[in-house]
């Protein structure tokens, strides 16, 4: 990093990037399905859609089943408080967040796990069969897939010698011949891989359906309502909106703020929001050709993500 | 240190010969100040350095007794003793295991005391002799309920066969330096050590690792843990977990950085490996065990296992000439030893309280217990979710300090490292990912939802010393997880003790916490801080958006009109997955016991379904191991068979033999 950023810009950084993906995220959500829709020759409902829904949802009733206690009402807080928090400490627009010195690769990957163990067990809380069922397969892949991902972050930290993300940002936009090389496309691959299974899109669980043999997610949020069945779900378009954004920020850092100032912040918002919309785009054309894995193959696509991962770290680190 | 010797062992006497009423309260006033003391006396070391040393003859006959605190000792010494306290101030509630009888209250001082002191032992005679008194007086604890259950006394032959096993490993390693080095002193074996013959190191070190491996609980030599520990009264079982198995890492760091002041690459991933395994090991069975207890029992060898991947780490570091990294490593597993200490003492502590509330271990039987255990359930979940690692508590910074050390060993011109460090990596994150599961489990199975049992729908809150004790350790993984700056340079001098160089310090920076050497920081108050004004924000946006008083609904039960407690998932059904995955390391047995109708055999009358998973190092090691031990002793037996014309001729042929022998 250069000279140090004012502290109003840092704030400012941090604000707008938490903004963007709370806003963000329902907006990316909405695109993808209209995508999807598109590509299977319907209309679709309009992007914002995911937004209507949350406005609808937040005016209803709140709702708790028998026997739930604190646990189940404070879930969907610590889940969207996690999210904002990891959004608030990565590099998304500029590259001083208030985190600056300790915004860490690890950092964002714990606040993550944080809000899905806190999911599991408002799930949990429930006391029904689907409440267990659902956590006990998110848990599951939530364990396989960390593997892939750590190593995967690790291959991405050597070149920069660091998982300080700042500086992981920084050491790409000097050396744009590394982002390029083959051993960053496996940590790529191995990363999406990663963030599909984490977010519970296909081939992992279908965010779509409510069937009970298959679903994931779905069977976690199936007790929630109103206002905290809306929290629950811009958390989780939020959560892909971060993941999204933060591929793109690893992988295609260009436009990024390196320096503060309104211009600088407007254009790293414009290139974060192209980015994501183009990855995005793609993730939904890809989502039409895959058919959603059966529960027990899912940990061999985990297992080859390993695998990746691990290649790219043992190929980054001997070239 | 000698005041703490002496409460401890008036603690005993007490125990001992109080008249029963006074009993108890006597030895546990005792047996505090002993931790009291201990804590003052390591928190001196730790804060000025030099040493508290002393020296007597008169109490062991022909080798003495030498004590010698060094800051790596220190360190050790102030997490016993923090974990004595609480332990002990929840022992004054604890009901059950006769831990109140005059055995149990002259016994627990006496293990107590030899925690606080075996670090201090700086002597072969003083370590041994202190060892296995800490041995002994712990299988007497683990005992204490034997008459009443048969497993108690299977546990205990299991710890007494591993315990004697690895000291008898010890032993023979200690000798060796002591007989090499030509003094038994700690201090002389150091001055020694590193100029010993390359053989004799290397001995001393495998069987000191093997030896100490047994007591910490690793991999192959953990089976007796998940037996010990779940028989074990609860404030024991807490010791145990915690005290007890990180003087099997203080034992490695102490042989191998120490005694003999470091070695080759091999014995460091030889530990590595050890540790590494022991992890896998820990968190897969602990992912799938429904007793609570044994669950515990197994995710202490997990954690074992990644601080043995520090030390293992470390030494590699030393080895291949990066003599920074190596401190950095070895500070990473020391934090993460502290912390699992207070975290799974907590834990330990808090099951118990759950058991004797409840009556049950087992999580399939328990269940909406935070409800009827408001105070004890929620220290439980906090322990629970710093052990998985989760910010802002204190697992968390351990566990990024284990990461950035293995993350700095990289890119790097040796293969070893190169390869070893990857793995290190992997094992840390899927460890990490089970962990989670489990304590998902752990906490959703055994405390929300509804009781699965009408012993768990009639828990009511224990006394405050117990929930207090363990809370009291709930808090510190809170407050050491928001500022770790608390710790980190008492840890950073323990290290460099150990090591006997380095520089690093640690770094304050505002929010951020650091450690020279490490590129890159940690701001875990912030992030508390960020997460707490986020989860108010998200509250008020809720209030705001709410309208009247939450409805209570009953929960979708798919249309059935009944929904029972018995629909909901169990510990066992939780873990199905894992375990079908992992089934090649877990070998599951499925059981399907189902009884048919009396009128037709097309109505069930009703199904049972047990899954259990085996140990494969107990399946296929030890199992096969006793049977042919038992064979080579049946054979055995047949040869002194009473006829004294045969013992004749075998006094005759010892005797021709010792002849030739000496001739």
């Amino acid at each position: 990093m250069s000279a140090p950023w004012p502290m109003s810009s840092v704030l400012a950084v941090t604000v707008l990037q938490v903004a963007a993906v709370v806003v963000g995220g329902p907006l990316l959500v909405g695109l993808m399905r209209k995508v999807r829709c598109r590509l299977e020759g319907r209309a679709g409902p309009p992007i914002r859609q995911p937004w209507l829904d949350l406005r609808k949802l937040m005016r209803k009733e709140r709702t708790r089943p028998e026997g739930a206690s604190w646990v189940f009402s404070a879930a969907p807080l610590v889940l969207v408080g996690s999210v904002a928090v990891a959004a608030a400490v990565a590099p998304l627009l500029g590259t001083a967040p208030a985190f600056g010195p300790s915004a860490d690769l690890f950092v964002v990957v714990f606040l993550l796990l944080l809000g899905s163990v806190a999911l599991a067990l408002g799930a949990l809380d429930t006391g029904t069969a689907f409440g267990g069922m659902g956590a006990s397969r998110a848990m599951t892949i939530g364990a396989l897939s960390e593997p892939a991902l750590l190593v995967a972050v690790l291959a991405l930290s050597i070149p920069a010698r660091s998982s300080n993300l700042p500086a992981i940002v920084t050491r790409s936009l000097a050396h744009p011949a590394w982002l390029a090389s083959p051993q960053r496309l496996l940590a790529v691959v191995a990363l999406v891989i990663v963030i599909v299974a984490e977010c519970g899109r296909l081939p992992v669980d279908n965010p779509s359906t409510h069937l009970e043999l298959t679903m994931i997610h779905e069977a976690m949020v199936l007790e929630y309502a109103g206002p905290d069945l809306a929290l629950l779900k811009l958390a989780e378009d939020m959560r892909l909106g971060f993941l999204v954004a933060l591929l793109a920020v690893l992988f295609a850092p260009w436009g990024i703020a390196t320096t503060p100032g309104p211009a600088r912040l407007a254009l790293g918002l414009v290139a974060i929001g192209a980015k994501v919309a183009a990855l995005g785009v793609v993730l939904a054309a890809a989502e039409v050709l895959v058919a959603k894995l059966r529960l027990f193959r899912v940990p061999e696509l985990m297992a080859g993500a390993f695998v990746l991962s691990v290649l790219a770290v043992i190929s980054v680190a001997l070239a | 240190m000698v005041a703490t010797a002496l409460f401890g062992l008036a603690a005993a006497a007490v125990g001992a010969i109080a008249p029963p009423r006074a009993r108890v309260r006597l030895s546990v006033a005792l047996t505090l100040a002993a931790c009291a003391c201990g804590f003052a006396v390591a928190a001196d070391v730790l804060a000025k350095g030099g040493a508290a040393a002393v020296h007597t003859n008169q109490l062991l006959p022909l080798l003495g007794l030498s004590l010698r605190l060094d800051r790596l000792g220190a360190l050790f010494v102030a997490v016993s003793a923090g974990v004595g306290l609480c332990a002990i101030v929840f022992r004054l509630g604890y009901k059950g295991h006769g831990l109140s009888s005059r055995t149990g209250s002259c016994v627990l001082p006496l293990f107590v005391t030899t925690l606080l002191l075996v670090p201090a032992a700086s002597a072969v005679g003083t370590f041994m002799f202190l060892w296995e008194l800490m041995a002994v007086t712990s299988l007497v604890l683990v005992l204490a309920d034997h008459r009443a259950r048969d497993e108690v006394n299977r546990a205990g032959q299991w710890y007494a066969v591993m315990t004697q096993f690895g000291a008898a490993v010890l032993l023979l390693a200690l000798v060796l330096l002591a007989q090499r080095a030509g003094s038994q002193s700690f201090a002389v074996i150091a001055a020694h050590g590193p100029h010993l013959a390359p053989w004799v190191r290397s001995t001393a070190f495998v069987l000191a690792v093997v030896g100490f491996a047994s007591k910490a609980g690793a991999v192959p030599l953990h089976v007796w843990l998940p037996r010990a520990h779940p028989e074990a009264p609860g404030p024991v079982s807490a010791l145990m977990s915690t005290a007890m198995v990180n003087l099997g890492i203080y034992g490695i760091i102490r042989v191998g950085d120490t005694l003999l002041g470091g070695g080759p690459a091999w014995w460091w991933l030889l530990v590595m490996g050890v540790g590494g395994l022991s992890a896998l090991f820990g968190a897969l069975h602990s992912s799938t065990s429904t007793d609570l207890k044994r669950l515990l029992a197994y995710s202490t060898t997990d954690n074992v296992g990644l601080i043995l991947l520090g030390v293992g780490a470390s030494g590699l570091f030393a080895a291949t000439g990066h003599r920074p990294l190596a401190l950095v490593a070895l500070v990473a597993s020391l934090l993460h030893l502290v912390f699992h200490a207070v975290f799974k003492g907590s834990l330990f502590l808090s099951a118990s309280s759950l058991q004797q509330a409840t009556g049950l271990r087992n999580l399939d039987q328990l269940g909406g217990l935070i409800k009827r255990l408001p105070l004890s359930a929620p220290v439980f979940i906090v322990a629970g979710l710093a052990i998985c690692a989760l910010p802002p508590l204190c697992g968390f910074v351990s566990e990024w300090l284990l990461l950035q050390s293995l993350l700095h060993g990289l890119p790097s011109g040796d293969t070893a490292i190169e390869v070893a460090m990857p793995l290190g990596v992997a094992v840390l994150a899927l460890t990490g990912g089970l962990t989670a599961a489990t304590f998902v489990k752990a906490i959703g199975i055994g405390l929300l939802g509804q009781a699965r049992s009408d012993d768990a729908a009639r828990a009511s809150e224990v006394p405050a010393t117990m929930w207090g004790g363990a809370g009291l350790l709930a808090l510190l993984c809170v407050v050491f997880g928001v500022a770790p700056g608390l710790v980190l340079p008492a840890v950073v001098d323990a290290a460099r003790s150990g090591l006997g160089y380095g520089t690093a310090h640690p770094i304050a920076q505002g929010w951020s916490v650091g450690l020279t050497g490490v590129r890159g920081m940690l701001a875990p108050g912030l992030l508390a801080l960020g997460l707490v004004v986020a989860v108010l924000l998200v509250a008020g946006v809720r209030q705001l958006a709410q309208r009247g008083a939450v409805r209570r609904t009953e929960a979708w039960g798919c249309g059935r009109e009944v929904q029972t407690a018995r629909m909901q998932y169990t510990a066992t059904s939780f873990a199905e997955p894992l375990t079908r995955v992992f089934d090649d390391v877990l070998d599951p047995t499925h059981d399907l016991d189902v009884s048919h109708s009396a009128e037709s055999r097309y109505y069930v009358e009703s199904a049972a379904f047990h899954t259990t998973t085996h140990d494969a190092f107990e399946t296929r090691g030890y199992r096969p191991l006793a049977t042919t031990l038992a064979w080579w002793g049946r054979q055995a037996r047949r040869v002194p068979n009473g006829s004294v014309h045969r013992y004749l001729a075998f006094g005759l042929a010892a005797l021709v033999v010792v002849l030739v022998l000496v001739g």
